[in-house]
């Protein structure tokens, strides 16, 4: 149900599980600027087995890796053609290698990681700005709910389209976008009322 | 918890106006202390307005509306945390991706420590027989789990009052019953808006709704009476 390429928990026990999401989030951000920093298709192959191991480790197998793999392609496959006609095949295999293993790498974070358990990391990493009058339970959660609706909108996306596709109108723009725009308003209303319900956030 | 009775909801000329002028509830006066009242009416009649008005979801233009010795527009927070919800569609209530992750969250106030946060949510999921489910998502729970798991997480926090918002309408039969048969062995005041005029009939008390004002209040059988008639002219 759940196709986003991020905010997709994967309940087992690995020891990328059992890491606590501090580590892992600063492991991601050191990662990320190590693959920036480096050059050549050596470290991007490098970064890319890197990259599959974690996924591989985090659960993120089967289907779940191909669901990630597909979700990056739509981005990857026009960026490649871009980048090897500008600037060589190579080239393009470094910049379309380095995202994907950096993707991977954010993916197998998320699908070993709880949301609660992120929510806890990022109030108690926020503890400083506290003194400054900054709500840091609020900010976690935003932070949360941001995660949690990128599947949401995703699901909104697919409601909407199948409703065009009913009534034989999967080409227009406008019968797909607008009922999306519209509904993704109301969900967001809601769910605010419903944080509000239950006394989230007061 | 706290014995029903102990914390009537008032209604003193409450209104509720719309940005454009439309009034949705009519000034309305009304003391509930049963320790269970139904409201039914048509679609559109305000029965909504009334439940959100409650906890404070909606705060009245005019008049006031008080739980106990709250004011839901003075002490909104307060109020919120006094008074649980439930909306008809359980899927819009549940935030967090895990059956007990949405618990939780409803239990990060009271419960700072993420040992026993852990350990509360999973004795509320038991008392609705949802513990198998904690490691799920809540998105593989059919409606009538969704439902129950909502009614749990709003439960989790102890509230004195439950306010349900059509809790049944999306349900089969089956699962209509369980959770009518939960909402009344509750030992919270409830307060339920409904169009299932069998759960209604089982409350201590029904309001009918119409236009914007409360046009019959008293035995549910009667209530429900005058609803069919209304309908029939």
């Amino acid at each position: 149900m759940i196709t986003s390429p991020l905010g997709a928990y994967i309940t087992r026990t690995g020891p990328l599980h059992r890491l606590r999401p501090g580590l892992k989030l600063t492991g991601l951000f050191v990662l990320a600027i190590a693959v920036i920093a480096t050059g050549g298709w050596i470290w991007t192959t490098i970064a890319l087995m890197l990259g599959v191991t974690l996924a591989l480790t985090a659960g993120l197998r089967g289907r779940d890796f191909w669901r990630v793999a597909r979700g990056f392609a739509l981005i990857a496959v026009p960026l490649f053609a871009f980048q090897a006609w500008s600037a060589g095949w190579l080239r393009g295999y470094e910049v379309v290698g380095d995202l994907f293993a950096l993707i991977l790498a954010a993916s197998a974070v998320t699908a070993s990681t709880k949301a609660t358990e992120m929510l806890d990391t990022i109030a108690w990493a926020l503890r400083p700005l506290g003194r400054f009058g900054v709500n840091t339970e609020r900010v976690a959660l935003t932070f949360s709910l941001a995660i949690r609706m990128i599947p949401s909108i995703q699901e909104l996306a697919r409601e909407t389209l199948d409703a065009a596709r009913a009534r034989g109108l999967e080409r227009n723009l406008r019968a797909r976008a607008v009922p999306l725009v519209l509904r993704t308003v109301s969900e967001a209303h809601l769910t605010g009322e419903a944080l509000a319900a239950r006394g989230i956030g007061d | 918890m706290t014995s029903f009775g102990s914390t009537p909801i008032v209604f003193d000329g409450a209104a509720v106006v719309s940005p454009e002028g439309i009034e949705i509830l009519r000034p309305t006066t009304l003391t509930l202390s049963e320790p269970c009242v139904s409201i039914i009416g048509a679609n559109g009649s305000g029965k909504s307005t009334l439940a959100r008005l409650i906890n404070g979801l909606i705060e009245p233009n005019s008049g006031a509306v008080r739980v106990g010795e709250l004011d839901t527009v003075r002490d909104g927070a307060d109020v919120r945390r006094a008074v649980g919800f439930v909306f008809t569609d359980p899927a819009a209530q549940l935030i967090m991706p895990t059956v007990i992750e949405d618990v939780e969250l409803s239990l990060r106030r009271t419960h700072r420590d993420a040992q026993e946060r852990r350990a509360a949510a999973l004795t509320a999921l038991e008392r609705f027989g949802l513990a198998a489910f904690a490691e799920r998502s809540v998105h593989t729970l059919s409606g009538g789990q969704k439902q129950l798991l909502a009614i749990a997480t709003v439960l989790s926090t102890s509230p004195e009052v439950l306010v349900a918002d059509e809790p049944t309408t999306l349900l089969d039969l089956h699962n209509s019953t369980r959770i009518g048969d939960l909402l009344l062995s509750l030992p919270q005041q409830v307060v339920v808006v409904t169009h299932d005029l069998d759960l209604a009939a089982r409350a201590d008390r029904t309001l009918v709704i119409a236009d914007g004002s409360v046009v019959f209040d008293g035995e549910p059988a009667e209530a429900i009476a005058h609803y069919r008639a209304s309908v029939a002219r």
